[in-house]
């Protein structure tokens, strides 16, 4: 036989992409765990987002205002519908609700430090309120969760605000969960429970269900708090039309409204990428039900869920929420996922920028975790800073937009800004494609 | 006895004095609120040495939050009764309904007719004594304190429970998930002598079997996943 035969030709390997390698790999990790995937964050999957749309700018029939010259306001005032005191806010940006026990003491201090230098407000989360965040707060908004770990009367009346958490956007409909790695002597003693073990919250509250129950709801807390806090909801975008209407008839001054890339701390793999709606869907429903209801601006809108820059702040703002809020970005900002720690990713078997595995309580950044060592690697006043200094950026960069589409606060943005490069973020955004002046769903139709 | 008559006044007069007695302290510790008509979040929010008899029935949340007062609602009360209470004492004459002492972190909580469905819910250390029966979910993902119920317990008992203690004098329907029968030792009897005596309870710790957490959920298991 000789051993010059050609070869025989061969197609070339081709992966599924069904069953890619990563889908593979999951099946594998599945059938040998026998555990579904839990991370944090929120939705990794590309969804239409504010990518998608673009401002107009100034032309003929727009004038500009002058750069660092000609004044472009910023300020917000939340919960102005029924409270005594409502939140008077610097800039439009929030710091979102995220936990002690899902985060370090002193990531929750950084949090209230930065938010303060930046005048804006920050969030309690699920398990109580720490001295730590209300004393480096100057505006605090302590959330109302149905688990009510660390629930205290005191603690409401000392918060600046209240949100009611119906749901967030990583898993609208799913409970809380906090894996019994983080679950430390502190964090137990917070929420009640046994060090060490799994604790899963409830997907509904304990003590109300609908609309009607939840209207009796909030009129316990504003009486227990003398009616002077501003009452927020916050829903995970499902529904957001009636969701927000029923908001509105609830008695909410403020609904937050989370999409699905709105990070959790410790969740299922598949409900954050698949359950849910993105952000950009669920602006455009929740103003028309206010706008509907004759309340727009009178009760406020919160937009969150893959904020990262001032062009979405401007872009959330012009499609008519009056302020947005950051979890993952502030996160960021802090620390989390700093190529600087690379080496201790890999050895947890990921990398810098992918790291999601909050729920472990091993976050060499020192922001996801429990372990007093590794917490200590976060100086909060030096992150504090980086989260003033990433404010004042998104703030400036958002006014630099306002200003070049003629307006003199970020409120007065509005959807005639904004055009679309796809279909899909013009039918959700409810502004043309790029170039026309038609979008998908538009009354009337054509061009 | 200092008297508000809600025929007179609104919600939040009335709440705003007795939350204002209560932190007052001062000699007018005694109050009573009459025409209630189902009103819900009466007298919530207290924190201080208060007495309040509520002459009627409530609507939800009566005593919501509570902190050292004492509230006797002469009536039936309606959802969330003594929700969320601190400390203080919180006694229905008649029957209350769902939620009742739902999250309650300490204070007890005296339930003279029935209770309904989820009574105690995540509870937190609050200690709640029914002389009638409870309903279904009872208990549910209760966390600390104590539940003793006279009467009979409805459906799914003490589902998903941590570590609270569950004593049934009557029948159980069902159990819940990860909730089991458990054995009455002396301290049982005597934490249940103190809680009954303390509620004026008719009945002895004898008579009762105790109920609590298997532990079998503390930790993710996939053998225990029908459980969740």
């Amino acid at each position: 036989m000789s051993d010059d035969t050609p070869p025989r030709a061969r197609t070339v390997p081709v992966q599924s992409a069904t069953f890619s390698p990563e889908i593979n790999a999951e099946i594998r990790r599945a059938a040998e765990t026998g555990i579904y995937d839990i991370r944090g964050g929120g939705a990794k999957r590309r969804v239409p987002h504010f990518d998608d749309l673009l401002f107009l700018g100034a032309s003929i029939s727009r004038y500009p205002l002058e750069g660092y010259r000609e004044r472009c306001d910023t300020n917000v005032a939340l919960g102005t519908r029924h409270a005594t005191k409502p939140l008077e806010l610097d800039i439009p940006i929030t710091i979102a609700g995220m936990s002690f026990g899902a985060l370090s003491g002193p990531a929750k201090e950084a949090l209230g430090r930065g938010a303060t230098m930046a005048g804006t407000s920050t969030t309690t989360g699920d398990g109580g309120m720490t001295e730590e965040e209300r004393g480096h707060s100057r505006q605090l908004v302590y959330q109302y969760l149905p688990s009510r770990y660390g629930m205290d009367p005191d603690d409401l009346r000392r918060a600046d605000a209240i949100e009611i958490v119906v749901g967030q956007g990583a898993k609208p409909g799913g409970g809380g969960m906090l894996l019994g790695q983080k679950i430390s002597d502190r964090v137990a003693e917070m929420r009640t429970l046994p060090k060490g073990v799994d604790q899963r919250s409830a997907c509904r509250h304990p003590d109300w269900t609908g609309p009607d129950d939840l209207e009796i709801k909030i009129l316990e807390l504003r009486e227990i708090t003398g009616w002077e806090k501003p009452i927020y909801l916050k829903i995970g975008g499902t529904r957001p039309y009636y969701d927000t209407a029923l908001a509105v008839k609830a008695g909410a001054d403020v609904v937050v409204i989370d999409g699905m890339q709105g990070g959790t701390a410790a969740t299922q793999d598949v409900f954050i990428e698949h359950v849910g709606l993105p952000t950009l869907a669920c602006i455009r429903p929740a103003v028309q039900a206010l706008q509907d209801l004759g309340v727009h601006r009178e009760v406020q809108l919160v937009v969150s869920g893959g904020i990262r820059t001032g062009a979405d702040v401007a872009k959330a703002l012009a499609l008519g929420a009056d302020a947005v809020s950051i979890g993952s970005a502030a996160m960021i900002a802090l620390g989390d996922n700093d190529p600087k720690w690379e080496a201790e990713y890999q050895a947890l078997g990921t990398t810098a920028g992918a790291y999601d595995d909050w729920h472990e309580g091993r976050d060499p950044a020192g922001i996801t975790t429990q372990d007093p060592a590794l917490a200590a690697r976060l100086d909060p006043e030096a992150a504090a800073r980086r989260l003033r200094n990433y404010l004042k950026v998104m703030t400036l960069e958002a006014q630099t937009i306002a200003r070049a589409c003629g307006h003199n606060h970020l409120h007065n943005l509005e959807p005639e800004d904004l055009c679309a490069v796809t279909m899909e973020a013009a039918a959700m955004a409810r502004v043309p494609l790029a170039g026309t002046d038609w979008w998908p769903g538009k009354p009337g139709g054509g061009l | 006895m200092q008297t508000l008559d809600l025929a007179q006044s609104d919600l939040r007069t009335l709440n705003a004095t007795l939350q204002t007695a209560a932190t007052a302290g001062g000699n007018e510790t005694a109050w009573e609120v009459v025409n209630p008509r189902g009103a819900h979040a009466l007298a919530v929010g207290l924190d201080g040495p208060l007495s309040v008899t509520v002459r009627g029935s409530t609507g939800y949340y009566c005593a919501g939050m509570n902190k050292q007062a004492t509230v006797q609602v002469a009536g039936s009360a309606g959802p969330g009764v003594a929700e969320n209470m601190m400390s203080g004492t919180v006694v229905v004459e008649g029957d209350a309904s769902q939620y009742a002492g739902a999250t309650g972190r300490g204070g007890l909580l005296v339930v003279k007719g029935n209770a309904s469905s989820r009574c105690g819910i995540s509870m937190k250390g609050i200690d709640i004594v029914v002389f009638g029966n409870v309903g279904h979910m009872s208990a549910f993902m209760a966390q600390a304190g104590t539940l003793v119920v006279l009467g009979d317990a409805g459906e799914a008992l003490g589902d998903s429970l941590y570590e609270a203690r569950l004593f049934v004098r009557g029948s159980v329907r069902s159990l819940g998930a990860d909730c089991v029968e458990k054995e009455m030792r002396p301290e049982h009897h005597a934490l249940l002598a103190d809680l009954l005596e303390r509620a004026g309870a008719p009945a002895a710790p004898e008579e009762f079997r105790r109920y609590g957490s298997a532990r079998r959920l503390y930790n993710f298991d996939i053998d225990n996943a029908s459980a969740y």
